[in-house]
């Protein structure tokens, strides 16, 4: 399974990045963790003409903290921010979800930004980047933005990046205080795509009444699949049992869409949703409650 | 005009300079190229190990990497981590437990962990474990090669 | 004497090599001019050719050819049957349909080879693999073994009027007699799915014709070296010496590398003697699923006849089996089911039918267990539900109808793999059984642990299952010893290794019987050049019977050692000892001559020697047994299940195997280690998804699962040795029982972990999302 020929190169720079890009087009391929990617080429499902190589770009490695949030370059590696404390202190749910994505040897080369720029459903990045309200900063020649993550992913393998965009930054908000998270999946084996996931965040007040709810699904459709009915019986209310049960069935039944495979059939795939939002909301609750 | 890259890499403590086809897989770069046979090709989509290596000290599969994104680097394969007459203590714990049946995968397994001792130099079973459920193998069931560990990682301390 | 290697726990000589990246594989031949090949393989399972397009393949620099079925003319023919249904079997249907080399007019598999591209890199010969273009007539595909002997179903083969591929009856006493008796009659149906071997090497052929030689060189990584050089000798029309075979190390083999002839070993010989250039191919893991054999799957009907008190009087079975597209490897596999369908019980009326079809999918060849897993399934399921029907304890049931220890040789008259009535040579059930049940603490289970562990919300459960496993079948193999001057010793046997552990093993029964250590003994396995009679490592027998000729080989060396050092030293040889290298008198050490010494005056340069003397200490013998050595064993696993999530968790393991005398016994646990992970596998992870078009879904080790370090338990492994009584050694194989018994503990401890449901199991394999849809929606 050997790839198709295709032009090399490694740019040293960001600005050399971005030239490629624009001259390539849609017959360029950035290359960062290569761990989704290089699979793709060599079972030929993918065959680009040029391949753009930001590996030797020194300027996209950074972790730095930010008004108790963290800004990370688009080339973090997985292991690196696996170890990271900062993130460990200032992005709890980041430092959860790490151990979680693959086996150790595609987190030594697979990139934050890799995973996120690839935009698969399955991915825990994803789905947690979306949770946490993170904003992602794109580059290209003519200057830069700031994207949400709500509007980053847009489809399928799909994100609102044009061909001569660069994913460069990763920001992080700072997690409210009397906050509580979870993220929970089911993969045939730990290291498999999930069948289905769950990420969720709980804001509590001092009465303990939920004060913001976010429940983001993944391998439940196209893209991160948020729950914002589901979100909405908990806000505003005390977390009861019997509302955890509500949320769960709501999001399960009429806010995901998954799809079936030969894993999975959708429907098993509710089934699992609601069991897993029950668990997160539970977990998340009890770490709102316990301080963090 | 050819579509060609001058390759310089170091490889188990040697350079070399090599002119390849950027497509090269660096598995295959370091098999065919450099006559470097102990790396293996399982899957060639990432998921058995069995050709994993040492890149810059971190353990990485080396049939997702094209050989020149390793232009100027160091690796090291399981060639490097010990000969016949002087094995590492990893290898020789593997010989005592019996961690190899058809030896395919071994390779891998040794990559993998080598590195992963020295940062984890007295680890559970657990984590043993956890530590290669990265790496595939259909003739051991693991049990031996988790013996393995244990059994070097007490000789190594 | 009393030095004693053989038992004994002896680290591999093999090892070094392997642990520091020096041992050959296949994939590993480098010749100097060497081309490399790639496959154009079929994308449709059953389609006709129209018109193969290879003219823009064949510009693409570094090509050096593209070819057909056509351009092979002559030289294409299909593969040789390779087994013949048993020819003591009266009333058997047996159509015989061999795999091709190329496909000419009708692809009958996904995978199926339409063309070859040889060129100058794999790179590049997979760049001129896309510009091949195939035009087809897609067909309707075959694949529900149910439906495709139904009168107006598509056709596999044109040429016969239905898919049977093979047809018998085995019967033994008179099964509707015995009904009659019956208290309680059951009848299950049962689905049992393909699964493959995925060993972790890809098979591989490097071949090299020398012109001026007149030879051809074979790499490949085959567990029958013997037969692949006789049979390509014969394709090719040169004599066996012209043709060498070499299987060096093999990784992993687990029987889909026993199949022959590939198409890809009947294409590569012939590419080579046509382009007198070496030409080398390495299957990749997505031709590996499409190309490599593959086996488990049948539908059975199972009709059991018990007793009140659980003994079994009949078992009624209708099989139907699928071989793939074609049945080069005969009843193998199916003849193993129904030797195996009565399990180490005492079963006098047995009848089953079997029908063997052929299906729009890759070939059906043994994988680990070969046919004996689907046997001891059906009979202990089926005992687990009469257990509850009769509401009797599951285990004294078995106790009830275990064959007793006395009954052997013990002739089930049942027509298996080795051709003859199948005859349990030895066996003592009852122990192993009992000892199984100790270790796991069964009683302390169910009436403690359990309970408790439920009140805590907690599903956990408990499946022990005994089962046999027929090993060391013939027809023979060979070995051949030699004392070199150096003092150190030879040896070759035909059988290969794919991580066996035959270079350690049978190099201990040599040191034991020569007093020499194992690592002075160097053998070699896989070389046709080596020995010239051997049929291969496959069906659990290399222990037993290339073992029994290494020890009959060395026993004759021994023979020989000692009646020239008895003349040497003017001792009598009873007055002889051999230990470390040397042969020594026994109360006087000082006298003494090396093995290295002897060898040389074995061996004279000039002179002359007494008639009929043959020189040099070298021997070689063969064994070949009448029956075949039957192993048993006994796995049990506490297993817990999260009834929401579908998720299981195996806390416990152990496994009692009873392999008569172990060679080595870290080999035996190694493979009963192996075994069990893909017992598992076969349990609740491997499923090959086929559509409907027999398309697969999941060729790739992403989507197809096997066990990984996490999905694995620790395992338990003890020994009984109950010894075979018809070789020297007392052994038995071992090489498949790992894999045997595990779907069916897995079932009853899965039932027993959630009685709440109403939960009987009678497939495999079985997987979350399947399980979820037992528990919760009614059975569609």
């Amino acid at each position: 399974m050997k790839p198709a020929p295709f032009k090399y190169y490694a740019p040293q720079s960001v600005p050399e990045v971005l030239d490629l890009l624009n001259e390539y087009g849609y017959d360029a391929k950035v290359l960062a963790g290569g761990q989704s990617l290089v699979p793709m080429m060599n079972f030929r499902l993918v065959q680009p003409a040029v391949i753009v190589d930001i590996n030797k770009t020194p300027e996209l490695s950074y972790i730095e903290p930010h008004d108790k949030g963290v800004h990370l370059g688009a080339m973090v590696r997985h292991s690196q921010a696996e170890k990271d404390p900062l993130i460990k202190e200032h992005a709890p749910l980041i430092h959860e979800t790490m151990p979680q994505i693959a086996t150790v040897q595609i987190r030594n080369r697979g990139t934050i930004g890799g995973s996120l720029a690839h935009a698969d459903s399955s991915a825990e990045l994803v789905v947690v980047t979306t949770a946490l309200d993170a904003k992602f900063k794109i580059q290209n020649q003519k200057g830069e933005r700031l994207v949400p993550a709500a509007e980053f992913f847009v489809g399928l393998l799909t994100t609102s990046m044009e061909p001569e965009d660069l994913l460069v930054e990763v920001q992080i908000p700072p997690m409210p205080a009397h906050s509580g998270w979870s993220l929970k999946e089911v993969a045939r084996r730990p290291h498999d795509f999930a069948l289905m996931g769950v990420a969720v965040i709980l804001t509590l007040d001092k009465k303990e009444r939920c004060t913001e709810a976010r429940m983001v699904y993944l391998s439940a459709g196209d893209g991160p699949i948020s729950a914002p009915e589901a979100a909405k019986l908990l806000i505003g209310n005390e977390i009861t049992p019997e509302l955890i049960t509500a949320a769960a069935e709501k999001a399960a039944a009429d806010e995901i869409d998954p799809g079936s495979d030969i894993h999975a059939t959708a429907e098993f795939r509710r089934h699992l949703a609601n069991v897993l939002t029950r668990r997160a909301l539970e977990e998340a609750l009890q770490r709102a409650k316990g301080g963090n | 005009m050819e579509n060609t890259f001058e390759l310089s890499v170091t490889v188990n403590g040697t350079s070399y300079q090599k002119v390849i086809d950027p497509r090269t897989l660096l598995s295959d770069f370091l098999r065919n190229d450099l006559e470097l046979t102990g790396t293996h090709v399982g899957c060639e989509h990432g998921v058995c190990g069995a050709c994993t290596i040492i890149l810059n000290g971190d353990p990485v599969r080396s049939c997702l990497l094209f050989a020149p994104q390793v232009h100027g680097q160091e690796i090291i394969t399981v060639e490097g981590l010990g000969t016949v007459d002087d094995m590492h203590p990893l290898q020789d714990a593997f010989r005592e437990a019996h961690a190899l049946q058809c030896g395919f995968c071994t390779p891998g397994f040794l990559t993998t962990l080598v590195p992963w001792l020295e940062e984890n130099p007295n680890p559970t079973e657990e984590e043993i474990r956890e530590a290669v459920s990265g790496n595939l193998c259909r003739c051991t069931g693991y049990q031996h090669i988790i013996d393995a560990v244990k059994l070097a990682a007490e000789k190594m301390n | 004497m009393t030095y004693k290697v053989i038992g004994k726990r002896v680290k591999r000589v093999e090892d070094p090599r392997l642990l520091t990246g020096g041992a050959l594989f296949v994939g590993d031949v480098n010749l100097p001019n060497m081309l490399h090949a790639a496959f154009f393989r079929s994308d449709y399972a059953h389609a006709k050719i129209k018109s193969i397009d290879t003219s823009l393949a064949k510009e693409i620099p570094g090509v050096v050819g593209v070819y057909t079925a056509e351009d092979m003319g002559e030289a294409w023919e299909p593969g040789p049957p390779l087994v013949s249904p048993p020819p003591t079997l009266e009333g058997v249907v047996f159509n015989s349909r061999r795999q091709v080399p190329l496909v000419k007019d009708k692809v009958k598999h996904a995978g199926e080879i339409i063309a070859v591209v040889v060129a100058e890199s794999r790179y590049i010969a997979e760049d001129a693999v896309e510009e091949i273009y195939v035009d087809y007539e897609p067909l309707p595909a075959v694949t529900n073994l149910e439906k495709c002997l139904e009168p107006g179903h598509p056709l596999v083969h044109d040429d016969l009027d239905s898919n049977l591929a093979a047809y018998l009856v085995q019967n033994k006493g008179d099964y509707e007699a015995a009904k009659k008796e019956a208290d309680l009659v059951l009848k299950r149906k049962f689905k049992l799915d393909r699964g493959a071997a995925v060993a972790m090497e890809n098979r591989g052929i490097v071949v090299d014709w020398d012109q001026k030689n007149q030879h051809l060189m074979i790499w490949d990584t085959t567990q029958s070296p013997i037969p692949i050089r006789n049979g390509m000798a014969a394709r090719l029309g040169l004599r066996t010496h012209q043709v060498r075979v070499v299987a060096p190390f093999v990784g992993g083999g687990f029987g889909p590398k026993i199949m022959m002839f590939y198409a890809e070993e009947m294409v590569l010989p012939w590419l080579t003697m046509k382009l007198n250039r070496p030409v080398k191919w390495i299957e990749d893991r997505k031709e590996n699923f499409y190309a490599t054999t593959q086996e488990r799957e049948q539908v059975q009907e199972v009709e059991m006849a018990l007793s009140k008190e659980g003994r079994i009087l009949g078992i009624k079975q209708k099989i139907i089996h699928d071989t793939g597209a074609f049945d080069p490897y005969g009843l193998t596999t199916p003849l193993n089911t129904q030797s195996h369908s009565m399990g180490g019980y005492d079963v006098q009326n047995y009848n089953s039918e079997l029908f063997v079809v052929f299906t729009n999918k890759i070939i059906v060849t043994p994988v680990r267990g070969a046919g004996r897993p689907q046997g001891i399934y059906v009979v202990e399921r089926m005992l687990d539900i009469a257990s509850k029907e009769l509401k009797l304890d599951p285990r004294d049931v078995r106790r009830l109808n275990f064959i007793p220890k006395d009954a052997f040789p013990y002739n089930h008259e049942i027509i298996d793999q080795a051709f003859v009535e199948l005859v349990l040579d030895s066996g003592n059930y009852l122990p192993a059984y009992e000892k199984a049940l100790e270790k796991i603490e069964y009683d302390k289970f169910v009436q403690e642990e359990q309970p408790r562990l439920r009140a805590e919300g907690k599903y956990v459960g408990i499946g022990v299952v005994p089962f046999i496993e027929t090993t060391g079948v013939g027809p023979y193999e060979g070995a051949r010893v030699a004392v070199e001057p150096s003092g150190k010793i030879s040896a070759a046997t035909g059988v290969g290794t794919q991580g066996q552990s035959h270079m350690t093993s049978f190099a201990q029964i040599i040191a034991e019987e020569l007093g020499v250590e194992v690592e002075d003994v160097s053998l070699v396995s896989g070389d046709t050049a080596e020995i010239h009679w051997g049929t291969g490592t496959f069906a659990s027998r290399g222990a037993v019977v290339a073992g029994n000729a290494v020890l009959a080989a060395a026993s004759d060396v021994r023979k020989k050692v000692l009646k020239l050092a008895s003349k040497i030293l003017e001792t009598p040889e009873d007055e002889l000892e051999l230990e470390g290298g040397l042969v020594r008198v026994a109360d006087i050490p000082e006298k003494s001559i090396s093995l290295g010494e002897l060898a040389v005056l074995a061996n004279p340069f000039r002179g002359a020697v007494e008639p009929g003397t043959e020189p040099g200490l070298e021997s070689t013998k063969y064994f070949g047994p009448a029956y075949g050595a039957t192993a048993f064993g006994v796995h049990g696993m506490i297993l817990e299940v999260d009834p929401e999530t579908m998720m299981i968790k195996i806390h416990k393991y152990i496994a009692v195997e009873d392999c008569g005398t172990m060679l080595n016994p870290l080999v035996v646990e190694g493979q009963i280690h192996g075994g069990v992970s893909m017992g598992i596998g076969n349990a609740y992870y491997e499923k090959l998804h086929y559509d409907e078009n027999a398309q697969l879904l999941n060729a790739s080790l992403a989507d197809y699962l096997i066990p990984t370090s996490a999905e694995m338990p620790h395992i338990e492994v003890y020994h009984e040795n109950t010894p075979a009584p018809n070789n020297k050694l007392g052994t038995k194989g071992v090489g498949e029982a790992g894999a045997i018994p595990v779907p069916a503990a897995f079932a009853q401890a899965l039932e027993n972990a959630l009685p709440d449901f109403n939960l009987e199991i009678t497939e495999t394999p079985l997987s979350p999302n399947r399980l979820y849809e037992l528990l919760y929606k009614s059975e569609e």
